[in-house]
């Protein structure tokens, strides 16, 4: 074996090395998590609220959080679908390049905008509105740190249909918001749901916009200006209690949450493999 | 009114009211930045900025607010993240592009997104639950240094794994961007694999590389939850990756929201994410000219 | 069957593109420093061919390969050879000119460096040789450190022949070499080829059947992965034995 034989025997090496071990951890995180939460996974933890001195390691669940997740989550995803999908049709047919690209920049540095910094952003606004802690203020600060992914991803589906597809629904005369509607939508459906479910996922598993936003509570909120309470919360707050058998029930919180999110996003696989059958490539 | 009238009607109000929901969206960037200057601003006629930077002693009941401890435990955190994440992450999405069969490649892709959607504080539990009593009992002991696992070293390897996802899936667009004609050319005049990626494909693009890696951890950057939940949160300068620490994010998620009553605390604390922000904005929107540039220049 | 000293001889391949035959039982000998043209219909294999004999088949994910390949007698497709040998000595034209992405003088300098010349001197030396063998000296002297990108097509190609030369191969394959390129770059490439048969032997695949008979002493008639007819240009061209061979060189398949 010469030098460059060796060479290539080192970093091919190197790199099985770490793709093993990379998706090894990813592994181990899924299975760590799952394996400590299932145990912990009763009835009374899914559909209970805490009760008192739940936090001393009496009875009770996490109903609280899993209703209160829900709700945010659901909440904020329809808003900001009323607010991303104008922004992408807009984007496709409407803006001029020049406007089209400095709205998509400024949406793609809202995606890097640390959720901590919406938090506390978030927080400052509902404190100058007087607002406490709440539902509501939950739902409108998770609706901001989602409105950039879902318009992107939407945004980017978009753009993937064919322009000829469009002009053919301009020859028979649409207008340009029917040509966007009926074609273009539809054309990229899948694509769209997809990039719903994916804010989605990714708006229930954040913490820290929501760690002052929202609040949290061990009551089932009944309006939107009752504070709620959530699931990553759930994990953070939990984890916090001195109490191991308290502690604990941090486990099958994370694992709920963990179920959510990789069903989303398997629903959203089966979705594109699906439905791109029935899309005109 | 006629058919046609309505329609066209229609088409203007919608025209009219996607721009505004557009313009309003594209301005939220700018709103966040005033919004939190202004508040920020009360501390900042206080203490001018490079003192507040500067300054190690946080004392906010004296009034002091030093951020030094906690920018560098943000800054060490970072480095020591992309210190474990970035050769690894590079040689991964290499094996994947260039060296993975097909039937790999669709085992482990779809593993790694589905884990770029895993919640931050699942992460942090998993550092409590294995790195922390890792680093503790059996890293820590390695280099004779006592400590309780809650440190920068554990905050960063947490930091790491989190990014993975995202690094593996920017680094892998820049190899997929090379043209097959780029691969099959080196690799006929006799060149190893490996040397084909390495002067074939890294060198000529290193600078596409670099932006995309930037790209990938200006989102890390101020990653809050998993790294509060691991790294120690003292203020302090820390002297050893096996000390703890106490970055920006988890500054503001621990006080902001209590202690109001101090005052210039909260001010204080909208400077942290300020600070965050532009930090964050500075890195994206630099590495985004970058790849636009060398976009431009290739095709 | 005229006698000659084989340079690569291939012996019942058979490529497979998963399960679709692509190459069947090809038994095919090419000359030593000659022109050895290889024609035939769109899709018939030309280019599964040509890349059969550096194993540039090889990045094809679920290719299968069977038979023998035999580069001065060596069987290439043999578990212990070392590849990046074998491509050294085979150099290769793709279709379109591909300059890679840095100068004139690191594409020419790429390959000595892969192999080890790092001197700046001999680099020098070698890089001013090839270009020069390749037609291009003159028009690049003074831009030498300019990307290649910014060379017109002809030059591109002609800056892809010194590149493949600089490696010092002995065979040169080239798939459809003028295709990208206007006639006048076209004619110019040709040229080069016919200077350089007397050091290289040459494996061309083409499309114009006028460019094989300006070309060729060897020809290699391919039909839907099968050798129809293989042999000196003349008798291909003027007196083909097969109908089927007829028909292409007459036009009628095409
Ligand atoms: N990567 C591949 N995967 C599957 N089939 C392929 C692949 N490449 C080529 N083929 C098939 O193999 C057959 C031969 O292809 P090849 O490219 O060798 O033909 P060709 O004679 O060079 O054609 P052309 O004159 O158009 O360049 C074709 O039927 C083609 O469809
Ligand atoms: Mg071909």
């Amino acid at each position: 074996m010469d030098r460059r034989q060796l060479e290539e025997a080192f970093f091919k090496g190197l790199m099985i090395a770490s793709t093993v071990i990379i998706v090894g951890i990813l592994f181990a995180i899924l299975a760590v998590v799952l394996l400590k939460g299932a145990p912990l996974l009763s009835l009374s933890m899914l559909t209970q609220t805490p009760k008192g001195g739940y936090y001393l390691g009496k009875g009770g669940g996490i109903l609280n959080a899993i209703i209160g997740s829900l709700y945010l989550a659901f909440g904020a995803t329809f808003l900001s679908f009323i607010i991303a999908f104008p922004i992408a049709l807009y984007l496709q047919e409407y803006a001029r390049n020049r406007f089209a690209s400095f709205v998509r920049l400024s949406l793609d540095i809202l995606w890097g905008v640390p959720s901590i910094v919406y938090g506390a952003f978030g927080f400052t606004i509902m404190l100058y509105l007087g607002l406490r802690a709440c539902l509501l203020g939950g739902i409108i600060v998770l609706t901001l740190l989602m409105l950039p992914i879902m318009t992107r991803a939407m945004d980017e589906v978009m753009r993937m249909v064919p322009h000829e597809l469009r002009e053919t629904s301009y020859a028979v005369g649409s207008t340009r918001l029917e040509a966007l509607l009926r074609v273009v939508s539809r054309q990229a459906l899948p694509g769209i749901l997809t990039a719903v479910l994916l804010a989605f996922g990714r708006g229930i598993g954040d913490a820290a916009s929501i760690l002052f936003t929202a609040g949290y509570t061990d009551h089932i909120p009944h309006s939107l200006f009752d504070p709620a309470a959530s699931l990553p919360l759930a994990v953070f707050f939990l984890l916090g209690t001195p109490l191991p058998e308290v502690q604990e029930r941090a486990y099958a919180a994370a694992v709920i949450l963990l179920v959510i999110i990789l069903s989303t996003s398997v629903i959203s696989r089966l979705l594109t493999t699906k439905w791109t059958k029935f899309v005109i490539k | 009114m006629n058919l046609k009238l309505t329609r066209k009607l229609k088409e203007v109000i919608a025209s009219r009211l996607m721009l505004l929901i557009t313009a309003l969206s594209s301005m939220l960037i700018f709103v966040m930045i005033l919004g939190l200057f202004l508040k920020a601003r009360l501390i900042l006629a206080t203490q001018s900025l490079p003192e507040l930077l500067l300054s190690t002693s946080w004392h906010p009941l004296r009034g002091e607010f030093g951020f030094y401890p906690f920018i560098l435990g943000t800054i060490w955190v970072t480095v020591l993240a992309m210190f474990f994440s970035i050769p690894s992450c590079l040689l991964t999405s290499i094996y994947l592009t260039e060296y993975a069969s097909a039937k790999i490649r669709a085992f482990i892709k779809p593993l790694i997104d589905l884990l770029a959607g895993i919640p931050s504080v699942v992460y942090g539990l998993w550092g409590i639950l294995v790195v922390v009593p890792l680093v503790k009992d059996h890293i820590a002991p390695l280099f004779g240094y006592p400590t309780s696992g809650y440190c920068l070293l554990t905050g960063g390897f947490v930091l790491a794994i989190m990014v993975f996802p995202v690094l593996i899936s920017v680094s892998e667009e820049v190899f997929r961007a090379v043209p097959h004609e780029v691969r099959e050319i080196s690799l006929a005049l006799g060149a190893t694999r490996w040397q084909t990626v390495k002067h074939a494909q890294m060198v000529p693009r290193i600078k596409g590389i670099i932006a995309a890696i930037v790209l990938g951890f200006s989102r890390a950057f101020g990653e809050t939850m998993a790294v509060m939940m691991v790294v120690g949160n003292v203020a302090q300068v820390p002297s050893s990756v096996f000390q703890p620490a106490y970055p920006l994010p988890a500054l503001i998620a621990n006080n902001y929201g209590e202690m109001m009553s101090i005052p210039l605390y909260d001010a204080a604390l909208l400077l942290a994410a300020l600070l965050l922000l532009l930090i964050v904005l500075v890195f994206s929107v630099g590495a985004r000219i970058v790849l636009l540039r060398i976009e431009r220049r290739v095709v | 069957m005229e006698k000659f000293k084989p340079h690569i001889s291939v012996e019942k391949l058979n490529v497979f593109y998963g399960k679709h035959h692509v190459l069947k039982d090809i038994t095919v000998k090419i000359p030593e420093k000659q022109i050895t043209v290889i024609i035939g219909p769109s899709g018939c294999g030309k280019t599964t061919l040509l890349k059969s004999f550096n194993r540039l088949i090889d990045l094809v994910e679920g290719i299968s390969v069977s038979g023998d390949v035999r580069v001065d007698g060596m069987d290439i497709y043999n578990g212990k050879i070392d590849v990046t040998n074998i491509r050294k000595k085979i150099g290769m034209l793709a279709q379109k000119p591909y300059p890679l992405p840095m100068s004139i003088y690191d594409n020419v300098a790429y390959g000595p460096r892969i192999h080890g010349i790092l001197k700046r001197k001999e680099l020098d030396r070698i890089v001013e040789r090839y270009l020069k063998v390749a037609g291009l000296w003159d028009e690049v002297k003074d831009r030498l450190k300019s990307p290649a990108s910014r060379l017109s097509a002809g030059q591109q190609q002609r800056l892809c022949l010194a590149r493949t030369l600089a490696v010092e191969p002995e065979i040169i394959l080239g798939d459809e070499p003028t295709s990208a390129l206007d006639p006048v770059s076209a004619k110019r490439i040709e040229q080069e080829f016919i200077e350089l048969k007397k050091d290289y032997t040459i494996v061309i695949v083409t499309h114009i059947l006028r460019q094989a008979k300006r070309l060729a002493d060897h020809v290699i008639f391919l039909y839907m992965g099968e050798v129809i007819e293989a042999g000196p240009a003349r008798e291909i061209f003027e007196d083909p034995k097969e109908a089927r061979t007829r028909a292409y060189i007459g036009g009628e398949i095409s």
